[in-house]
Formats: C-alpha cells, structure tokens, sequence
C-alpha cells in the first residue's frame, strides 16, 4: 500500500517537473514530437485535475459535481461489464471443459482460440453499432449495450478458456490413475480431482478477463457510440480540451478506479477459495 | 475351492515405440493366493511396474488374460476390488489428510457417518489421528506417504497393489513404513502385489519374491521367503523388525534373491538350503 | 506456427505430426467460413449484421490501395509501440531484479496498468501531442507492451535455478559471465512469451487508440467511418486488413523466437499465454 502511494507520488513528481523543466512546444525529432508540449492546455497541473473532480460539471446552477457523473457512468459500464464478464467466464468455461473432454476438439479449437486473440477482431465493435435496435432475436428485442456487453465477453472468454484448460489438465498422472482406479468416470473425476485443481489457474484468469471485460467495454461504448458510460463520456469530455484541460483527466480516473475495481472485485471473490491453491510439498 | 487374488496367465505387453516395438512383458504368469504379500523385483525395464498396471487395469495387455478374485481386471477395478499406492502419495492437496484418506469411500457412495468411522480407524492405524485436519504441505514426505497407504486401504480391499510406495523416502523413513505396513497386513489380512528395487525390503515383506529379467520381462525365479515375522506384525515394533533383519535367514534370503537377479542359479540353490537351515535354526 | 517444426524434423514422421496439428484446426477454419457462407445466402442474414465473406473478399479486392496504406500507418505505430515498449519493459525489469527499491515501486503500477484500460488515456494524449500527431497512438500501444514484456522479464529473471547459482559462485564466475550462461538462457523464453503476447496487444491497443480521435490515417479511423456511413462490407475489408497485420505480428515474434531458442525449453504456446 506504501509503496502503491509511493508510486503515484512518484508519477506525479515527474509529471510536474517536467511540466515547469520541459520545453513549451515539447521536444521533436524531425517531424516527431517525441516529448509533450508543456502548457496548461496540453498537460494540467496535477492538483488542478484533482480539484476539477469537485467542481460541478457544468456552469449551470444546479449541475452536479463532477465526480458524481463520472460514478455514474461508471457504474453503467460496471454493469455491462460485469455481464460481459459472466458470458465471457460461462463461455470459456465450456470451452475449456470440451477441450479437456475430446482431444480432437482441443487440437482444432484450441488454435483458433488462439488466433482469435493475435488478429485483433475488436476492430469489428464499430460494425456491432448497426445491430443496436433493429436486429430482434425471438421476442428479445437487441438492446445497444447487449452489443457492448458481448464484445467485452469476446475479450474476458480467452484468459478464462486457456487458463481452465491448463488448470483441468494440471493433475498428475498418479492423481489421474488413482481416480480411474476407483472406477470413476469422467464427470466424477472432474467434479472431485480435475476443477478443484483448475482452481489455481481459474482464479488469476478470472482477474485478467474482469479487467478484460472493463477494457472491452469502454472501448466499446467509444465504437458504438453507447451513451451513459465511461468510455462515452471519455470521448464527449475530450471535447473540453481546449477550454477546460482538467475536465478530460476525470473519466480516465473514473476507467482507472473501474478497472482496479473490478479486479479487486474477482480477487476478493476468490479469497474463499484459498484451499484450492495448496500445493503438495514433494516427499 | 477360492479363487486366487491375482491370476495372471500368458501375458504379453508390447509398446509401439518410435519406429520399433519395445517387449515390455512376454508371457508372464502369476498366482498370488488370498492374503499373499508377493513382491515384484528386477532391473529397471523389466516390466514390474507395467505388470502392476495391468493387474489394476490401468493397461491392457496385449495378450493373455488378468483376472482378479476370479474375475477380469477392469470389472475388479470397476467394483473396486484393490487399493492402489505409488511411489508419489498424489494426494490432493486441497483436502486434509482425512478427506483425502475419505475420498475412495466418498467415490463409493459411503455416507458420511460411515466414511467417518472408516477413516478414523484408518488414521489410528497409520497413527496419524493427531494430523487428520491437517493439509498435505503441512506434512513431511514419510507422513503423506502414510496417509496414501491409509487410503489405499479405505474401501477394506481384498488386494493392496503398491508401485515401490517407498522409494522416495529415506532409509530410516522406509524401515519404520516397512515394519508397519507388516503390521497393517496382518491386521486386515489383504493379498498385496509390490514392486520394489530394495533385495532387502521385498526380503522383509514377502511371502514370495518373484524376480523378473529385462528386455524382454520376464518372470525369471519365484523364491519363497521362509521368515518368522510374527513378533514384528504383532505390535509393529522397531526393534523386533531390527531383529528379524540382523536374523541369518534373512541374510541367507537376500542372497539368495541377489544371485538370481545376476542370473547365477546354482548360487541360489546353496543360498536355499541355506536359508532353510537358518529357519529351522531360529525355531529350534 | 508448425510449418519451421515440421521442416526441422527428419523423415515423414515429422510431416505426418505438423499435418495432425494443422488439419483440425484448418478444417474447423474452413468449415465456419463455409457455414458462414451459407448463412449469409441462404438464411438471409441482413448485411448490417454480416456481410458474407465473398462480399468481403470483393471489397478488399477493390479497395486493396486504401486498406494497404491504412494497415502501414497501423502498422508502423504498433511496431514503434513494440520496440519501445519492449524496451522499456526489460530495462526496468532487469533493474527491478537488481534492486529491490525499484522493484517495490515498480510492482503496483504494473499491477495497475495490467486492469486498466490504456486506450483511455488516448484523448488526453492527444491533446498533449496534437491533434495530427500518431505519437498518441505509438504511446497507447507502448504501453499495453510494456506489462506483460515487463512481468515475463521479470518472472525469467527470477527462474535461475538455485543449483545454477550455487555453480556459478563456486566457480568463481564474473556477472557478465553468469548472465550470458545462465540468467539470459535462462529468461529467454519468458520474454519472447511476453514479446508473443505483447505483438498482438500493439497491433489491438493501435487500432482501438484510432476509435478514440486523432487523425484519419490508420485501419481503425477508415472502420469507423466506413461503419458511419452503414458501407459495412467496406468496414470488414479494413477488418480483415487489421486481421492481417495482427497476424504478421505474431508470426513475426514467434519466428524471432523460433530463431533465438536454440532449444525447446518446454515453455509451450498455452504456458505463456495464460502466464
């Protein structure tokens, strides 16, 4: 925790002083700028950024503080992430599940688990955008944040289906037999030797797709143009640049906090499941 | 008349390895009796280990016919005939001793009550009762190896197979194990299989020491050991079992066993009646 | 990926091994296009959900040009991105396995940056470079780089063997030679997982940093304006240009891997993944 506050300190301190050290214009290579440009425009002051979080949003008279709008919209996309999370945990889940069952399924899906993560098929969320409103599914009318909440289960599903498969086939081959020695089947010996090792696995993989899921979620509001999260009021507040530098700084903090909370989140759910991650001592 | 607790007939087993076949086992027949302690040595490669596995149906053979309590090895295996220990614990290490010991009978459907009763019995009996809400990391490596063998006795099996289960531990460690495994024996009277590559442990333990050879496995001598165990299988004393091990028929055995693993028959035959006279003198 | 492997191996063996890893997978492949395909014709899936994949292919024939040039542009930043963010990563790891003060303030900002969402710094860092400078999107994919080349690093830093310590000490050994003998072999594998990782993370982390402002260069402005005007054939052509890009990325690190270890150290595709 120390050394947490430390760092944010740390990162402040060279903020402000290359802020007052650092040229005007920034410093450029070439036609590069490769250091920022110091003014108050282009990088505020850090207190600066702090204090416009208490100010009220806009100049209107009964205009809510700023950080009230930014827990707001967080906890919008706190929702949809939590839904993207829990398509993305259920989804990697089975898929693991099958991969460890059949052989011929691992060797033909796991691949392509694979590549569905080097070839960066985000870039697809601006296209979920037309879904929103005129697709219908049976009698469930397709809302536009069920767009958003399934691109960030696209990007929580992998960390969880890699990680439960190499958690199900983490027994030991004496472990393996011995339950085949009992006599017990597949479903028996999953229930009782296959998940309860997967645990230690599942659980880090379950923090990477929650932060996972956050991600996939404010980028998503951003490319469907979603209104009332976080990543919608990113781009609306970046507007404010040039009249209000401060004022974009807020909703970042807000996807800072989002991120850290929804980790905190699946970490804490995890605490109960200490056991699991025991390790036998080698004889 | 009983069926015998193991009947191995024929069996080959053949690996298909890379470009060529490896002969694991040729032609291998065993009967062990009911309440047998035979233990199986023999040089690295040739094949004890495999033939355990077949007999607990952990491999097929490629020819001949397994049969345990009469019946073939998978239906044994399927009505969970035998206990099983390796020379790894693999116990799960999120569950206490007790829950792992439990975990057979849980498989079996065993009420909890039962499973209870069941397994306390078993930890005063591998004398671990003070340990039992205890987790597996937390015990040493002779301790975890205790507790397999406690579950390998969970569901009362008639058959107790166990693949060197004292190899990984230290000698002092392995001679407590030893004198207590007698002791465990003779309390629940089951027919054991052991694969091991101590002379003097499968002296110490067995009826019988079937000796193998390599490449191809086979069974090359089935010598009986004649020892006078009953002092050690009675209380499980140290000192009896260190007794029976300075005992001259014990020497005479380990001879014996030692020249028919180099392969030196008339030897054996000497080191035999030698043997015999050594039993005969410690009666008298 | 099994192409150098089955080369490497001798006799028909090792064709017949790289065969059964790459036909699941590329029938599976083969067999969703197909599906998809069907899908689109005779289910009469409307083009604003999907376009088929002839269409697509039809498209990107057409816009080649366009989708090339935009793929350079992402490209160039994500590869920038890589470079320094790569070397930022092992630099401070190497310093965090050399001093403990480093590593103590080091360890929470990169377990904060792993959960939180990097792209959102893309306004602001437009607004500190200039609203026509690429150098915001080059920063956003540095630093998604940075964590996990960083975290690798440092975890194969920390892999040397105990007994390969001791060896060392006992023969007296100067540090550069203990870290060209045993700590750099040793940490290889762990920083090309985390290079592996990061490659595609640069390529993503560029894209997604174009959604967010900045000027209409690259494969994620030309998606978003293309998907504006509802031309959603012409948007899955700059997809599959991104697609493409992703991919040379990755084949690109796991040759350098491929070239670098010199043997399989067992640390296989599916541990670095989820590492």
């Amino acid at each position: 925790m120390a050394a947490a506050l430390g760092a944010v300190a740390l990162l402040a301190t060279v903020w402000e002083l290359y802020k007052a050290a650092g040229p005007a214009q920034g410093w450029s290579l070439g036609q590069t700028r490769i250091l920022p440009r110091t003014s108050d425009l282009a990088m505020p002051h850090t207190w600066d950024m702090l204090q416009r979080l208490v100010e009220p949003i806009t100049g209107a008279r009964d205009a809510a503080p700023l950080w009230r709008a930014v827990l707001d919209a967080g906890a919008v996309s706190l929702g949809i992430a939590a839904v993207g999370w829990a398509i993305g945990v259920g989804v990697g889940l089975l898929i693991a599940v099958a991969m460890q069952r059949l052989r011929v399924v691992e060797r033909a899906v796991l691949p392509l688990v694979i590549l569905s993560q080097t070839v960066p098929l985000i870039a697809l969320a601006p296209l979920v955008r037309s879904w929103g409103s005129r697709l219908e599914i049976g009698s469930l009318e397709w809302a536009p944040w069920m767009s958003v909440a399934v691109i960030a289960s696209y990007l929580a599903f992998f960390p969880v289906a890699v990680g439960a498969l190499r958690g199900l086939q983490s027994p030991s081959a004496i472990q393996t037999e011995l339950m085949h020695a009992y006599g017990a089947g597949w479903w028996t010996t999953l229930l009782h030797l296959r998940a309860p090792a997967a645990v230690p696995h599942v659980l880090p993989a379950l923090r990477l797709a929650a932060a996972n899921a956050v991600i996939g979620t404010v980028v998503a509001e951003v490319a469907t143009g979603l209104p009332g999260g976080l990543g919608r009021m990113i781009l609306e507040l970046a507007n404010f640049a040039g009249s209000d530098p401060a004022k974009p700084w807020a909703p970042i903090f807000g996807a800072v906090v989002l991120g850290l909370l929804a980790a905190g989140i699946v970490t804490a759910l995890g605490a109960g499941l200490a056991r699991f991650r025991r390790m036998e001592a080698s004889a | 008349m009983t069926a015998a607790a193991v009947r191995v007939t024929g069996v080959t087993r053949v690996f298909a390895g890379a470009g060529r076949e490896v002969v694991a086992l040729e032609d291998v027949d065993l009967t062990v009796a009911p309440g047998e302690f035979v233990s199986l040595i023999g040089p690295s490669g040739c094949g004890k280990s495999t033939l355990l596995r077949l007999i607990a149906d952990l491999d097929a053979p490629s020819a001949g016919t397994v049969e345990v309590f009469g019946r073939p090895a998978r239906e044994a295996r399927l009505s969970r005939d035998y206990g099983i220990a390796f020379q790894q614990a693999g116990l799960l290490p999120w569950r206490t001793v007790r829950a792992n010991i439990e975990l057979p009978l849980a498989l079996a459907g065993v009420g909890r009550g039962a499973r209870r009763e069941r397994a306390d019995h078993l930890l005063d009996l591998v004398g671990l009762a003070d340990f039992a809400g205890q987790f597996p990391d937390q015990l040493s490596g002779g301790m975890q190896q205790r507790v397999a063998i406690a579950r390998a006795l969970a569901d009362e099996p008639s058959l107790l197979l166990m693949d060197e289960p004292f190899g990984a531990l230290d000698e002092m460690t392995r001679e407590h194990l030893q004198t207590q495994l007698l002791r465990i024996c003779a309390e629940n009277r089951a027919a054991v299989v052991f694969v091991t590559h101590s002379i003097p442990e499968a002296v110490f333990l067995s009826d019988r020491v079937v000796v193998m050879s390599a490449r191809p496995g086979r069974v090359r001598e089935d010598i009986a050991v004649r020892l006078d165990r009953s002092a050690v299988a009675g209380a499980g004393l140290d000192s009896a079992s260190d007794d029976l091990r300075a005992d001259a028929g014990f020497f005479a055995h380990v001879a014996r066993v030692r020249a028919a693993l180099h392969g030196t028959p008339s030897l054996a035959v000497a080191g035999d009646t030698v043997a015999e006279d050594a039993v005969r003198g410690g009666a008298a | 990926m099994s192409g150098p492997a089955a080369a490497r191996g001798p006799g028909r063996s090792a064709v017949r091994s790289g065969l059964a890893a790459t036909l699941p997978p590329v029938a599976l492949l083969g067999f969703l296009l197909l599906g998809w395909h069907l899908a689109v014709t005779l289910g009469d899936v409307p083009a604003f959900v999907l376009p088929g994949p002839v269409d697509i292919a039809a498209n990107l024939r057409e816009l080649a040009g366009p989708v090339t040039g935009a793929a350079l542009v992402t490209g160039r930043n994500a590869a920038v991105g890589l470079v320094v963010g790569a070397v930022l990563g092992i630099g401070l790891a190497v310093l965090s396995s050399a001093l403990r003060p480093a590593d103590r303030l080091a360890a929470p900002v990169v377990t904060a940056l792993a959960v939180v969402p990097i792209v959102a710094l893309a306004p602001v860092l437009y607004s500190m470079y200039g609203a026509a400078s690429e150098q915001a999107r080059v920063i956003v994919a540095g630093l998604a780089v940075f964590v996990p080349v960083y975290v690798n690093t440092l975890t194969g830093l920390r892999q040397v063997a105990p007994v390969h310590r001791d060896l060392m000490r006992a023969l007296a050994a100067s540090p550069v030679q203990v870290a060209r003998t045993v700590t750099v072999p040793t940490a290889l594998p762990f920083v090309f997982t985390g290079l592996r990782m990061a490659s595609s993370l640069a390529v993503i982390s560029a894209i997604v940093a174009e959604y967010f402002g900045g000027p209409r260069s690259g494969i994620g402005s030309f998606i978003t304006t293309a998907a504006a005007g509802s031309d959603y054939a012409q948007a899955w052509a700059y997809v599959v240009g991104g697609i493409v890009v992703g991919l040379v990325f990755y084949a690109a690190t796991a040759v350098a891997e491929h070239l670098t270890a010199r043997r399989s150290i067992g640390a296989s595709t599916l541990a670095g993944l989820s590492a």
